[in-house]
């Protein structure tokens, strides 16, 4: 748990905020088990495009409700979510590595209402969240990483001016 | 109609949407990860331009599956474009037809409207706002947030967090503000 020893503790929570060096695995496992996550990002991002779900137009439909697809992609996806984890509370599933999965509590505060705002605006405007930014891109939209690149300085901005903020 | 043209027609979303929620249990089974895409960005800044920015000292490389996962989902959009791609337009509402045909939007062949996301219309107010005032929007509220529609939408509602109820909502609410209020003067441009 090296790692969390150089975040301050003024730190607004870093760990159950941002998903990050939570539970990851303790075991040592070899590099080459990172292309798993590869393969899974593959799958992710092939149905992203399928389903249409990083479709600027999609996005457009979702927030004038003109449209119910989107409402039903990200509502089932919660809903088996929801069940698996669930079931992995209720049966104490141990990850293949033999490692107990504790899910991070996240804990309140104003940045999920400021900064989700924030985030609302650019979905809307560039019709992407991070995932589909880079299937977007992947599928032949060069431009877009442009929209990267600047998401990238955006995450930096944020990490300069974090203490700043009203969290 | 064979296997391979079912795969390229677009998925409905009670296919695509279960596939999605079944990544939470996967990461979590294959690795003991939580679901989440933005923490990707700030791996990024912590590897490429940390700055004795206490937000972005961390072992990034302790991390590193999250960025294996974001190009995986780069080449499954290579992968999609080479082979299940669906060479019909996207079939979208009438309403927002005739909305965007009012800005010169009437290209609906590709993800983004090639008329708005391309290299020249970086030129153009219309485009230079939305690429990168957008990405910036995306990035910055992402983190300043503490999640994205996986990190927060998916996972954190899976796991029943009421602060990722409050961020979800607040998504949605920006969404419509942006998308009903603010984007028709954008587009006017």
């Amino acid at each position: 748990m090296q790692q969390h020893s150089n975040i301050p503790e003024n730190d607004f929570e870093v760990r159950s905020l941002d998903a990050m060096c939570i539970n990851d695995e303790q075991v040592e496992t070899p590099s080459w088990h990172n292309l798993k996550y590869l393969l899974f990002g593959l799958v992710f991002g092939i149905v992203l495009i399928k389903a249409e779900v990083v479709s600027w137009f999609r996005i457009q439909e979702m927030f004038r409700l003109q449209s119910f697809h989107m409402f039903g992609v990200i509502g089932s996806a919660v809903v088996v979510g929801a069940i698996s984890v669930f079931i992995i509370k209720k049966f104490k599933i141990k990850s293949i590595q033999g490692e107990e999965i504790i899910l991070p509590e996240k804990s309140f505060n104003k940045g999920q209402i400021y900064g989700g705002l924030l985030f609302g605006f650019g979905w809307a405007m560039t019709g992407a969240c991070p995932g589909p930014l880079f299937a977007q891109l992947g599928y032949g939209a060069t431009a877009i990483s442009v929209t990267i690149l600047m998401a990238i300085v955006g995450t930096w901005v944020y990490g300069k001016f974090r203490e700043k903020l009203p969290h | 109609m064979s296997f391979i043209e079912l795969v390229k027609q677009p998925w409905p979303w009670y296919v695509a949407g279960p596939i999605i929620g079944l990544m939470v249990p996967t990461l979590l089974i294959f690795g003991n990860k939580t679901f989440g895409i933005s923490s990707s960005l700030r791996h990024v800044c912590a590897a490429c331009m940390p700055s004795k920015i206490p937000f972005f000292q961390y072992d990034w490389k302790k991390e590193i599956w999250n960025l294996f996962f974001v190009f995986g989902v780069f080449l499954g959009g290579i992968i999609t474009a080479l082979y299940f791609k669906n060479d019909a337009d996207i079939v979208v509402s009438k309403a927002l037809i005739s909305e965007l045909s009012k800005y010169g939007i009437s290209d609906f062949s590709g993800l983004v409207p090639a008329d708005l996301f391309n290299w020249a219309s970086l030129g153009t107010p219309r485009g230079l706002i939305l690429m990168v005032l957008g990405g910036f929007m995306v990035g910055f509220g992402t983190r300043y947030a503490g999640g994205c529609t996986s990190g927060h939408a998916i996972m954190g509602l899976s796991n029943l967090q009421l602060p990722s109820l409050v961020a979800t909502i607040s998504f949605m609410v920006g969404g419509f503000i942006m998308a009903n209020l603010i984007l028709p003067f954008i587009l006017s441009l």
